[in-house]
């Protein structure tokens, strides 16, 4: 208990502070206006600079920017060629020769039952119309994820090698996650021009930090004896690369390819914004005309797409000796290519699928909504008028009245009281940062709707993540629906919760609570479900009740995981910023998406480095109590 | 996002050569149109860009953002822009034209609008409408509250990024009204949707040509009328203290272009400049995509076979 004393000196000073501190120190609460750094005006002269006068002596930076944008433009155009524009005459793939080179490639990584999930999967967006769509979609997808995994692996790679370059990079993948994707697109589109490719890239910014973080991980995690092995039989660097280490981490980089697949997908909608097309684009203009089922069709198309890659790319991480030889596989693909060439000949509905047979929800979305609306909408009005006037309102009235100084120095006290002073020293350090921008009013309303948005979101996602991991066949359901959320573009559900909740906070409330309550959920349901058999069997030995061994044992044991699964949620919470601009908020989101429309570079960047530091505040702090409670248990870090 | 097969158009395009050979030194390179999230933009984007096929150009479409999309234009990345409003995009395309990169290639004919909108059942209970002196009356007020706002008014503001000017009027005109502002077009137009389906009070920004005064009834609130003085001198107006005492500025949606597409493609930079099309048909058009489910692609189709007299006059 003594350790307690110091936090209770804390916040008694903080609250005093606070609440006596504004008349004996008015700058501590705002950061006076002659002393803003004029970051973003730097930040915009320096991209001016970059853009126009950037030499190399023989060529401009702008011409070695177009020049890459070239280089992946081309791969790109044979891509959408075959999947949907065809060439030089020539039609693209039949939809049947897709379904089927799919469908043989979930044999090969998964069998029978994985070939028929992945199949189905596209069959789905076949009857559903959105075949065109999806394949220009599949297409960039195709594009940006090898080339996200190449560049991942190369840094990881490149960070497991040197030391030094590992702790440069560990901050710029932090940037690179945690910035709001708008905040950079104005200058991608100048630097690689309007167009699909710049999509892609802005994709692989997005996508390829978990790739190197993974790549790092997993080739640390390679045991000694086989490295010793390699060295001893006189690998060169080359050989021990490509030969020892990269096929021993082989499972651990795969689960690396699967989230650069996973965060591609989610950048659709973003990425249709500038130039992609595709199922975003079919997202965007449905809810543009207020058309809710094409708007959820197109929405689950990309669904659709996600769990097909998903599922496929993790089946690969695992050996499967009794898949059929490489060869057979070639060989039964080009049959199915040039079996659907023939028969799309013949029959016209083999190449393109029949309009006739298409399904559509039709207008049955958009009257489930007006259903609601007119028979609910006065009892939804008086709870979310509830909520706003006695939670929401006051606590966004005490973020805003907070003093900058006294956040910073009760922020250094628990960085270090958690992990000493270096954590203090970043987090006090990264405060006065945000304060310095002159964007602290923007940047504690994020705080505001991101810290109801996680509360709620862990308050509905514990318990569901308890009961899932109590019963197998319950978790199967989460599953599926939790990875739903998170593929499905939150534009979907955004515009029918306008229609229902009005304009506001409350409604971005609800998209952000849709959208991090997934890792609240899987984080919870993992963690218990790996607490240590034996464990438990000695509690029940011991004669505890079932909510004993929950509260006592599992939950204690699960607290890391939990604090990981915390952690997540934050960070999802932090992403969907710019979604929530799109609903009127008044935050860094919405600075941010201002910055984008009025293509104001530095303006962006600044609000979204300052939600990149909110981000590494909330990421650092949570680690460091997460790995006091690993230590506590006494499970090692 | 190229909608159309290049091969398609670069084919039309060499068996036109022949055909025209006053095209034979323009360039076959793809002459890029934007495209915007809004039926409207999508239409006469693709008439300009059908009209341009005929004459035997190679055509791509860009999608990209609508005030974003300037950047491109000046870098000769992008070509056409077919729908600059003066009412939204003016000072964009001011700060563009004047880099010399971008130049204004004439109106399009239609006329934008934007102002306050209320469905017509309104009226039983602010009766004085659609006069905007009706508003100040606090019953009338009262009849657009909400909880959050009463017993103030609430007006629904569009976009931020928008601008418009609507707390300066509101304060200028001295209404009792909160300006909200909505974050997106779609979260705008699902809340009218919401109110006229329960028949509930909504007072906000609506802009034509556009779906929605086609699909509800209802009325603009009649300002003191928009004039530049209005906005730039506070002694103009009802108010002598301050400017924007007046309605929100209407006026042409414009064409815009890269600088270099005259050089570039003569013909084609004169046929954009000659395109022209008026409300009534684009509103028709509109409605019937949005709310009759019509493809983009078959009603320009169908226009162009039924004017072919007037784009083929573009062209020659």
């Amino acid at each position: 208990m003594r350790g307690l004393i110091p936090w209770v000196v804390a916040v008694l000073a903080f609250w005093a502070f606070t609440r006596f501190g504004a008349t004996l120190a008015p700058w501590a609460f705002d950061w006076p206006r002659a002393a803003i750094l004029p970051a973003a005006r730097w930040i915009t002269a320096f991209t001016k600079w970059l853009l126009n006068e950037a030499h190399f002596g023989l060529f401009t930076f702008q011409d070695l920017t177009r020049a890459i944008s070239a280089v992946i433009g081309a791969p790109y155009r044979v891509v959408t060629g075959l999947l949907s524009e065809g060439f030089a005459g020539l039609p693209p793939l039949p939809w049947i020769a897709v379904i089927g080179l799919a469908g043989l490639l979930g044999h090969r990584a998964g069998g029978w039952p994985l070939a028929l999930l992945v199949s189905g999967c596209f069959l789905f967006i076949a009857v559903f119309g959105k075949w065109t769509s999806a394949m220009i979609t599949l297409a960039s997808i195709l594009i940006a994820v090898p080339i996200g995994v190449a560049g991942g692996l190369a840094l990881g790679l490149a960070a497991y090698r040197w030391q030094i370059f590992a702790r440069a990079i560990t901050p710029v993948l932090d940037l690179m996650q945690t910035i709001p994707v708008f905040a950079y697109l104005v200058p991608i589109l100048i630097l690689f021009g309007f167009g699909p490719v710049a999509a892609v890239i802005a994709t692989v910014i997005y996508a390829m930090p978990p790739m190197t973080r993974i790549t790092l991980l997993a080739l640390r995690r390679v045991p000694d004896e086989l490295r010793d092995l390699g060295h001893m039989i006189g690998c060169n660097r080359q050989q021990m690369t490509w030969r020892v280490m990269i096929p021993a981490a082989k499972e651990g980089l795969m689960v690396g390819v699967n989230q650069v697949i996973m965060l591609s997908l989610n950048m659709v909608i973003i990425a249709s914004m500038i130039g992609a097309g595709g199922l975003g684009f079919d997202v965007l203009a449905a809810l543009r005309r207020l058309d809710f089922g094409a708007g959820l069709e197109a929405g689950f198309a990309i669904v659709a797409l996600a769990i097909a890659l998903d599922r496929v790319s993790q089946a690969l991480a695992h050996e499967r000796p009794q898949a059929l030889p490489r060869h057979v596989y070639l060989k039964a693909g080009l049959a199915t290519i040039a079996l659907a060439a023939v028969l799309a000949l013949i029959l016209p509905a083999a190449q393109t699928y029949p309009a006739g047979a298409q399904l559509s929800t039709g207008t049955f979305w958009g009257e489930v909504v007006k259903w609601i609306n007119i028979n609910y909408f006065d009892t939804l009005e008086a709870i979310k008028n509830a909520l706003l006037i006695n939670l929401l309102i006051p606590f966004k009235r005490f973020l805003i009245a907070l003093p900058w100084a006294g956040v910073a120095l009760l922020l250094a006290f628990c960085g270090w009281r958690l992990g000493g002073w270096r954590l203090a020293a970043l987090s006090g350090g990264l405060v006065v940062a945000i304060a310095a921008t002159g964007l602290w009013e923007e940047a504690m309303t994020t705080v505001y709707l991101c810290g109801i948005s996680v509360a709620i979101a862990m308050l509905i996602g514990l318990p569901i993540g308890i009961a899932a991991a109590e019963k197998d066949s319950l978790w199967r359901g989460v599953r599926l629906a939790i990875d739903t959320l998170q593929t499905l573009p939150s534009f979907v559900y955004l515009m029918p919760a306008v229609m229902l909740f009005r304009v506001g906070d409350f409604t971005a409330m609800i998209a952000v609570v849709a959208y991090a309550i997934a890792p609240a959920i899987r984080y919870t349901a993992l963690g218990l479900q790996g607490v240590d058999p034996r464990l438990i069997e000695a509690g029940r030995a011991m004669g505890c009740t079932r909510w004993q061994i929950l509260t006592r044992i599992k939950l204690r044991l699960a607290l890391p995981e939990i604090m990981l699964g915390l952690n997540q949620t934050i960070m999802f919470a932090l992403s969907m910023l710019v979604i929530t601009a799109l609903v009127g908020t008044r935050d860094l989101g919405q600075e941010v998406y201002i910055a984008l429309t009025k293509a104001n570079p530095g303006r962006g960047l600044v609000a979204g480095l300052c939600v990149a530091f909110i981000a590494i505040i909330a990421d650092r702090l949570i680690s460091a109590s997460a790995a006091r409670a690993r230590q506590k248990l006494g499970l090692g870090t | 996002m190229t909608l159309k097969p290049g091969f398609k158009a670069a084919a039309s395009a060499l068996a036109l050569l022949a055909a025209l050979p006053a095209l034979a030194q323009e360039s076959t390179d793809p002459i890029n149109l934007t495209l915007h999230d809004w039926t409207g933009q999508l239409i006469t984007t693709q008439l300009m860009g059908a009209v341009l096929s005929q004459a035997g150009y190679n055509v791509e479409y860009v999608q990209a953002d609508y005030l974003a999309q300037f950047a491109g234009l000046e870098s000769g990345d992008l070509h056409v822009a077919m729908e600059i409003w003066e009412t939204t995009g003016r000072e964009a395309m001011d700060a563009a034209t004047a880099t010399g990169k971008v130049v204004n290639l004439g109106p399009t004919g239609m006329q934008a609008k934007e102002e306050w909108w209320y469905p017509s059942y309104m009226v039983e209970k602010c009766p004085g409408l659609p006069n905007w002196e009706a508003l100040k009356e606090p019953a009338c007020a009262e009849a657009f509250a909400t909880a959050e706002t009463a017993p103030k008014g609430r007006y629904l503001g569009g976009p931020v990024t928008w601008g418009g000017f609507d707390e300066e009027r509101v304060e200028a005109l001295d209404l009792p009204f909160e300006v909200i502002h909505a974050g997106t077009d779609a979260a705008l137009f699902a809340e009218l949707e919401s109110a006229v389906q329960r028949e509930a009070p909504i007072m906000l920004w609506v802009y034509a040509p556009h779906w929605a005064p086609a699909k509800f009834t209802g009325d603009w609130v009649a300002f003191p009328e928009y004039t530049a003085e209005c906005y730039s001198d506070p002694a103009w107006g009802g108010n002598p203290d301050l400017a924007y005492d007046c309605g929100k500025p209407f006026g042409d949606i414009w064409k815009v272009g890269w600088a270099g597409l005259a050089e570039k493609w003569p013909k084609a930079a004169v046929a954009v400049e000659r395109f022209t099309i008026d409300n009534g048909e684009m509103g028709a058009m509109i409605t019937e995509v949005d709310l009759n489910g019509a493809t983009v692609d078959a009603v320009v189709a169908d226009w162009m076979s039924k004017n072919e007299a007037r784009w083929s006059g573009w062209i020659n």
